[in-house]
């Protein structure tokens, strides 16, 4: 079992904190996903959990063991880098089997086992005679892995490994990579910039932001339910939007519209309050999130009873699947993810709709999220849902 | 010279708003006769070196005495054998692979140790090091000498060899080249649990390989042109190295026979195993020379 715990972590260089504070339980057999901007402490996180850095304080146990202080070669876990790491002058073999080798826990037999297993796995069996030089960027990566697969480690570290390709090829190896981890069920943790590698590959996500957590949770709750501001800008793209309101009587009202918050499930809000409000209080100054494909152009023809906003579009930028376009809302920057082949132009005024299960309020000072239009299931109804995404 | 013209030539053109592409620039018959007329300025010497060593005398009044003459298997033989010419450029071979194998042995620990570990002051010792470089090295011929004839070395290898071990130069090229390896490689070496000397070994010295041989060509090529300290520290022939026994072949000085064309014999064949080595070694060492450009 490797449970790996980080107990208030910090580390700091110099003047400059990195990781500031970070409590976080990575189950055995996990596919943990630690993303934030440049910068935000993920890396050095994942350097700590290597032993690659020494912490400022804090507390690192993995399977019960406190690994604070202990050497990299004696945490018996594996790193995958950006760059590969491979040893240039050494062929495919060579470069798996070095480490192997140098450690002297494993006979020669053991050792050209593991490489053919590991081989198999990879589908690298024709790439092990060959040197980096004459390999593609996939297969270089597909041969780091092979190198982090063989020792058979207790926990794969990751380090955006897949930033280095090109985009058809990370498509290709993201899908490679959560084979491998149903195979091997190895504890893993995978540090990316990119969220939708995050949200593809994780099963749990951790959002960082100036060396702290912003929040820990499968990729949909993510999502759908964003603990604060950061996590909602960072997670989708296009970023949801963020319009200044002023709350009243459960409904948003901004210089422009004035839209009612429904109580959970996307019904009208009642007289009794639905879990999801229950701090909203009168006259209180917000921020309302509302992400771009839940704004819909009103088609006149579906009689809805739900009020429209007004919205001048500046800029249409047709995506293929979809037209995006930048719009003002009275003063507030606005995107809006239409169907595509709209008739729009630049400079028209549109009448847009929501989808009113899909509302959040941030503290317009905190940005803590304190209210979202549809409750939160619990974890164990969200699982089901997840397998089939 | 024609770099720089045509350097003027493509900002000339740059001003008038004419792209790189636009622009073609022939090599001219012009501009080959230039880069003759330089390579010419450059081999002369040589040239003419090669040339006298195969007269008689080798004394040139005339362009016409720069003529190949006939006695180039006499002259070489005379050199080589009568004024134990050999003796010498073995002494000098001697004496640059021991330099140049210590030099690279000492400075790859010391650039090891500077850049993969945590030691107290490591960039004041480094920066020490460098000022070594400020130092001429005749400035230190006085207490060199005293400290050789204490420790009973002068008129041996050791005397010309072991002060010329540790060199400045050396350790800032190789710490260079080792800061560019990738930090990654070094950490996947440590998750791995290497050790020092098998990282060492089987990483950093194969992916070190263009440098050491560009280094050690020119450190060959500085340690085989000695000429001052062998002059002061070496005393007997047997000992002596090729450059400084170039002049023990003038002959007879005081009687007017000085013979040139031993002289250049000597100087020919030893200019012969630097320009062997920059020829056979001219890839790696141009590497070296050119890191920045990577």
């Amino acid at each position: 079992m490797t449970t790996v715990t980080l107990q208030n972590l910090h580390k700091e260089f110099g003047d400059v904190v990195a990781v500031n504070g970070i409590d976080l339980e990575i189950n055995h057999g996990e596919f943990l996903v630690i993303v934030g901007p440049s910068g935000c402490g993920k890396s050095t996180t994942l350097r700590l959990l290597a032993g690659l850095e020494s912490t400022t304080d804090g507390r690192i146990e993995m399977g019960g063991r406190d690994v604070t202080t202990v050497e990299p070669k004696d945490r018996n876990v594996a790193m995958v880098f950006q760059n590969y790491a491979l040893y240039p002058h050494m062929t495919g073999r060579r470069n798996i089997t070095f480490g192997m080798k140098s450690s002297g826990d494993f006979t020669d037999e053991e050792i050209d086992r593991r490489v053919t297993e590991a081989a198999d796995t990879l589908d690298i069996a024709d790439l092990l005679d060959r040197k980096p030089d004459a390999m593609s960027g996939g297969e270089r990566q597909r041969v780091a892995l092979g190198r982090a697969i063989v020792r058979d480690p207790d926990a794969f570290l990751m380090d955006e490994p897949l930033s280095n390709l090109d985009a058809k090829l990370r498509i290709q190896m993201r899908a490679e990579l959560a084979r491998l981890h149903s195979t091997l069920e190895t504890t893993t943790v995978y540090v990316t910039h990119d969220q939708t590698e995050a949200m593809t590959l994780g099963e749990r996500v951790v959002v960082m932001n100036d060396g702290q957590i912003m929040q820990v949770d499968e990729p949909q709750v993510l999502y759908d339910f964003p603990e604060n501001r950061f996590v909602a800008e960072f997670i989708g793209d296009p970023a949801m939007n963020m319009i200044p309101v002023d709350v009243k009587d459960g409904r948003a009202i901004h210089e422009t519209f004035d839209i009612p918050l429904p109580s959970g499930n996307g019904q009208p809000k009642s007289n009794q309050n639905g879990a999801g409000d229950a701090q909203i209080t009168d006259g209180q100054r917000a921020i309302l999130g509302i992400r771009p494909e839940d704004l819909h152009l009103s088609d006149p023809q579906t009689n809805d009873e739900l009020p429209t906003i007004d919205a001048e579009v500046n800029v249409r930028e047709p995506l293929g699947d979809s037209l995006l376009l930048h719009c003002s809302i009275g003063n507030t920057s606005c995107n809006i993810q239409a169907e595509p082949r709209m008739p729009i132009t630049a400079g028209e005024t549109v009448s847009v709709t929501y989808d009113p299960a899909r509302l959040h309020l941030f503290d317009a000072e905190t940005g803590e999220a304190f209210y979202h239009s549809e409750l939160r299931q619990s974890t164990d109804e969200q699982a089901p849902s997840k397998l089939t995404t | 010279m024609v770099e720089l013209l045509q350097y003027a030539k493509r900002r000339a053109d740059a001003l008038r708003g004419n792209s790189a592409a636009e622009t073609t620039y022939d090599a001219k018959p012009g501009t080959h006769l230039q880069l003759w007329l330089l390579v010419f300025a450059v081999v002369f010497p040589i040239a003419v070196a090669v040339i006298v060593s195969t007269k008689q005398t080798g004394v040139v009044t005339s362009l016409g005495d720069l003529l190949p003459g006939s006695y180039a298997v006499e002259n070489y033989r005379e050199a080589l054998v009568d004024y134990q010419f050999g003796r010498f450029m073995w002494n000098s071979l001697a004496m640059s692979l021991v330099i140049v194998v210590g030099k690279l042995v000492v400075s790859v620990f010391a650039a090891m140790a500077i850049v993969y570990y945590r030691v107290p002051y490591k960039d004041l010792v480094f920066l020490f090091i460098l000022f070594t470089l400020l130092l001429p090295v005749p400035v230190r011929f006085i207490p060199l000498f005293q400290l050789m004839n204490d420790l009973g070395w002068s008129n041996t290898i050791l005397a010309i060899t072991v002060p010329y071990i540790a060199s400045a130069t050396t350790v800032f090229i190789l710490r260079q080249h080792f800061l560019s390896i990738p930090t990654s490689i070094v950490e996947t070496a440590k998750l791995d649990g290497v050790g020092p000397l098998r990282f060492m070994l089987f990483v950093l010295l194969p992916m070190s390989k263009g440098v050491l041989v560009g280094v050690s060509i020119i450190m060959f090529v500085y340690a085989w042109n000695q000429y001052l300290w062998p002059l002061i520290i070496i005393d007997s022939e047997a000992n002596q190295v090729a450059q400084v026994g170039l002049q023990l072949l003038q002959g007879d000085v005081q009687g007017g026979q000085l013979s040139w064309s031993l002289v250049m014999a000597g100087s020919t064949l030893t200019l012969l195993p630097p320009l062997l080595l920059m020829i056979v070694f001219r890839k790696p060492l141009l590497e070296t020379f050119s890191i920045q450009q990577k």
